[in-house]
């Protein structure tokens, strides 16, 4: 069983915002919404600064607290790549999903359920990237599978230092931060 | 990071994105949106093109669906885009669909710039346009029709306008932008550094950005390759008063004091010179000069320099140091927006001599040498001669323009000297956020006998026309073949993706027409734009069904460096890299740069500065619903002392006053650590006032209104705009 993943390298991102604007044609979102976002850590005083940029997104958490709130049970772990999905037509929009998610990754689309990254599994099920990995003029996006050793993602991880996002909230969330 | 962050983040930017209206297709659904004409269309198809969100003509394939544009994606057979495009060529989509954009052609009914209009028919328009322009003709000469043009779109337009006789055409990409980098490169090497540049970012081992923002500056193969160079371990050394996206990358990080890059640049030149780290061969090959420009150079040590730029004098050794030791692959970055203090020239002229030191040009990880491919132009009748020439320039004032000056022009219509200027032709480029000081503009625009723009939104420059001409999106239309000089040959088709939704028509087709209603037929001997590509194509020995079939042809490689066997040229007087320019110091000027300390601003003003955002394009994109949507307003970076002594808070609204008293509109504060203390910072292209641009109207405020003063460069003509100063008034005033 392949579990999907993303590693992205801070280094080279530059915070264009392509895989916000890929994402929105890709997938239609609502003018006004976003599946994903840019992230920026500055951190020291003038002119001594350090500056991490993050594109971020659902982090398809192995332990999803979204998926064990649902009472509708819309909110769900795909067969495939452990991608955590919501079936819109038995979402109720009660948004205990988004009470529960600690990366505020979901919000209500205006059709009424509840929304977010899906890792564009209908691109993935047709061999194709992610639309915000496959648009990144920086190369510094990568997806791939996780369980796979010598996936892109798998040997970026072992070669490079990382991070995830609030570890602490005990997730697993399934996307790394190259430094 | 925490949850925190992402919330903060929302706050700042989850204002800007205001009340929501619906996406594209929720918009189809709602019937807000114009059919695009072809909904009888099922399936999935795509088109092959270029894209023409900026004038970068990054290869492009479109990808419609049941009829409707669905979304825009990089041709990986394109060696610029190389299959990605930046965010603003995927958000293009979001220009076929814009609501506000223009749908007919308009005569204007009352005054000029009150915005209110008649609808007429092309023909209306057309014969309204001939006949102020035969007048204009009969009393004042072909040469008093002017064209302002920007981007590949304008070609047909400009062979109009020689056609009818006028060789006033000019574009803001030179006097307002990158003239000064061309004419410093120019009076070294001979050669301009062009477009896209000839910079070898992908194989620097160091990249020096002097004030050039990539990143945020979202030319696609630059920033693929800045990108590429850091992946790579390039050392990169960032020189700007604000700490950019590049600046959060780099291996040592200059954070200069606005205005002092020329200091900077010479006592840099002082430590490779004195140390002997420069290339001693290369310069002994092909250098002229050199032992009076090195002789100049001695009293500005690092030392020296340090009060000027604020930069310690080990870090500049320490830097220069790095730079030599990855000759010749130390690429500094002659930038491109460098219109900056009034020296530009001298300051542009330092870059290309600091490059020289470093063997750069020519050489793999410094300047490539562009290449194109070999196709013959069409065999037009040759244009009239003009008598009197052109207008912008009189008696060559500024000596080193080689291209014409826009605020030349403007100034000859205000002034009617040389000779007076009647008519304005503005194709695609909004002059009232180009130019320096609207109201020059605006001045010179009351003495017109006729205003044309062309474009595909309502821009300011639009308010203020006698005829608006809207022209079809680049989805929607033929534009000339683009035959590009770049590291690989290449030649690239922008063809139509889905029809135009209203009565916009293509520029080539404006062109044409235009020319039937002045006489001038004969200029046009083709009847569509696609009999003139098989002429051209077939005179070349090319296919145009494959170029159709793959938007791209491709040519062989050359040899773009030195390495590879490309024989060294320099086209200077001397034939080698002028150090010392026997040219400027005949025309009157320093011949080896020198620096000038800049005016400071009055006491409690802050130095404006302006860049670019990374999702929109000048003043063109911020009505397109899916780039507004990313970012629908700009903010005023103050750093966090200055916030506080002006009593300013994070995300709050001020307006900023100009050192002339001139007050913009509201602009939402973001108080950083990421900007030095004296001055601020803002998106350029924000604040529009046309009020036909409905979704951009009043949304943040516009840099090009506080540019009330501008230096002007005394060898080229460029105007300066980093010479203007702020302070904060309350926002509801």
């Amino acid at each position: 069983m392949a579990r999907y993943g993303m590693v992205i390298d801070t280094a080279r991102c530059v915070g264009c915002m392509d895989c916000v604007v890929a994402c929105k044609t890709e997938n239609g979102i609502p003018e006004g919404y976003d599946r994903d976002w840019i992230a920026y850590d500055t951190t020291g005083a003038f002119p001594t600064l350090h500056m991490e940029i993050r594109s971020e997104r659902c982090n398809h958490c192995e332990d999803p607290p979204c998926v064990y709130c649902c009472p509708c049970g819309a909110s769900h772990i795909h067969e495939r790549g452990g991608v955590v999905l919501v079936h819109h037509d038995k979402c109720s929009g009660c948004k205990a999903c988004i009470a529960a998610c600690p990366y505020d990754a979901r919000f209500i689309h205006p059709e009424g359920y509840a929304d977010k990254c899906t890792f564009c599994i209908h691109r993935v099920e047709q061999g194709l990237e992610p639309a915000c990995v496959a648009v990144c003029p920086t190369h510094c996006m990568h997806f791939g599978d996780l369980d796979d050793p010598n996936s892109t993602v798998s040997r970026l991880l072992a070669s490079r230092e990382q991070h995830t996002l609030l570890p602490e909230a005990g997730t697993k969330p399934q996307i790394w931060y190259l430094k | 990071m925490s949850a925190l962050s992402r919330r903060r983040f929302l706050k700042i930017s989850g204002a800007a994105v205001g009340a929501a209206a619906a996406g594209t297709a929720a918009l189809r659904a709602a019937g807000t949106l114009p059919s695009t004409g072809l909904s009888a269309e099922k399936g999935i198809r795509t088109v092959p093109t270029f894209c023409d969100i900026c004038f970068w003509k990054c290869g492009a394939i479109a990808t419609v669906r049941d009829g409707a544009l669905w979304k825009i994606e990089g041709n990986p057979l394109d060696p610029l885009s190389n299959g990605r495009l930046c965010p603003r060529g995927t958000g293009g989509v979001g220009a076929h669909y814009d609501p506000d954009r223009l749908r007919t052609p308009l005569l204007r009914k009352r005054s000029r710039g009150q915005e209110e209009w008649v609808e007429v028919t092309w023909d209306e328009a057309f014969e309204y346009i001939a006949q102020k322009m035969q007048s204009i003709k009969q009393r004042y000469g072909p040469e008093a029709v002017a064209l302002f043009s920007h981007g590949i779109g304008g070609n047909f337009l400009k062979h109009l306008l020689k056609a009818y006789g006028s060789p006033n055409i000019a574009a803001p990409s030179f006097a307002q932008c990158r003239g000064p980098r061309d004419a410093g490169f120019r009076l070294t090497f001979g050669e301009d550094v062009s477009s896209p540049e000839r910079t070898d970012i992908r194989n620097a081992r160091c990249l020096v950005l002097i004030g050039n923002h990539l990143g945020e500056n979202m030319h696609n193969t630059q920033v693929q390759e800045f990108a590429d160079a850091i992946g790579n371990g390039a050392s990169l050394i960032v020189v700007d008063p604000r700490y950019s996206i590049a600046a959060g990358k780099a291996s040592h990080y200059l954070p200069i004091k606005p205005g002092t890059d020329i200091a900077l640049l010479l006592a840099w030149m002082h430590v490779i010179v004195t140390e002997r780290l420069y290339d001693r061969d290369y310069v002994a090959q092909h250098g002229f000069g050199f032992e009076q420009f090195a002789a100049s150079l001695a009293p500005f040590t690092p030392a020296w320099a340090y009060p000027e730029t604020g930069i310690e004098p080990e870090v500049i050794e320490r830097t220069a140091r790095e730079m030599a030791a990855h000759k010749p692959a130390t690429l500094v970055h002659p930038g491109r927006h460098v219109t900056w203090y009034g020296d530009d020239a001298q300051r542009s002229r330092a870059i290309a001599l600091l490059n020289a030191l470093l063997g750069s040009w020519g050489r793999k990880g410094g300047f490539y040498t562009p290449v194109s491919m070999d196709l013959p132009p069409y065999p037009y009748p040759e244009y009239p001669p003009s008598v009197r020439g052109k207008v912008d320039n009189p008696g060559q004032k500024y000596p080193f323009a080689h291209e014409t000056i826009t605020t030349g022009i403007r100034e000859a219509t205000l002034t009617g000297q040389p000779y007076p200027i009647m008519g304005w032709w503005v194709y695609a480029t909004n002059l009232l956020h180009a130019l320096p000081n609207e109201a020059e503009t605006i001045k010179a625009i009351q003495n017109l006998d006729l205003l044309v723009v062309v474009d595909v939104i309502p821009s300011e420059i639009a308010g203020w026309a006698d005829v608006v001409l809207p022209e079809s999106v680049y989805l929607e239309r033929h534009d000339d073949l683009n035959v590009e000089w770049f590291r690989e040959p290449f030649i690239a088709l922008r063809q139509p993706v889905v029809a135009s939704p209203h009565d916009q028509k293509p520029n080539w087709w404006i062109a044409r027409k235009m020319a039937g209603h002045l006489g001038l037929s004969a200029y046009f001997p083709w009847n569509d734009i696609e009999e003139y590509f098989r002429y051209r194509l077939k005179a070349g020995g090319y296919d145009y069904e494959a170029l159709k079939k793959n938007g791209i042809l491709r040519g062989p490689h050359q040899p773009v460096y030195y390495e590879e066997g490309l024989a060294p040229t320099f086209p200077t007087p001397s034939g080698k890299i002028e150090f010392f320019s026997p040219q400027l110091q005949k025309a009157g000027f320093d011949p080896v740069p020198v620096y000038h300390r800049p005016p400071a601003g009055p006491p409690g003003y802050y130095r404006l500065l302006f860049g670019r955002a990374p999702v929109h394009s000048f003043s063109r994109t911020h009505s397109n619903r899916i780039l507004s949507d990313a970012m629908s307003e700009n903010e005023i970076w103050v750093h966090t002392q200055t916030a506080q002594q002006n009593g300013l808070t994070n995300g709050q609204y001020v307006r900023l006053k100009n050192q002339d008293g001139v007050v913009s509109n509201r602009i939402r504060v973001r108080v950083t650590e990421r900007i030095r203390p004296e001055c601020v910072y803002m998106v350029h292209g924000f604040g529009h006032t046309s009020r036909m641009l409905k979704h951009a109207f009043g949304k943040g405020a516009s840099d090009a209104q506080m540019v009330t003063r501008y230096a002007t460069d005394p060898l080229m003509g460029g105007t300066a705009m980093n010479v203007n100063f702020v302070t904060f008034a309350p926002a509801e005033a």
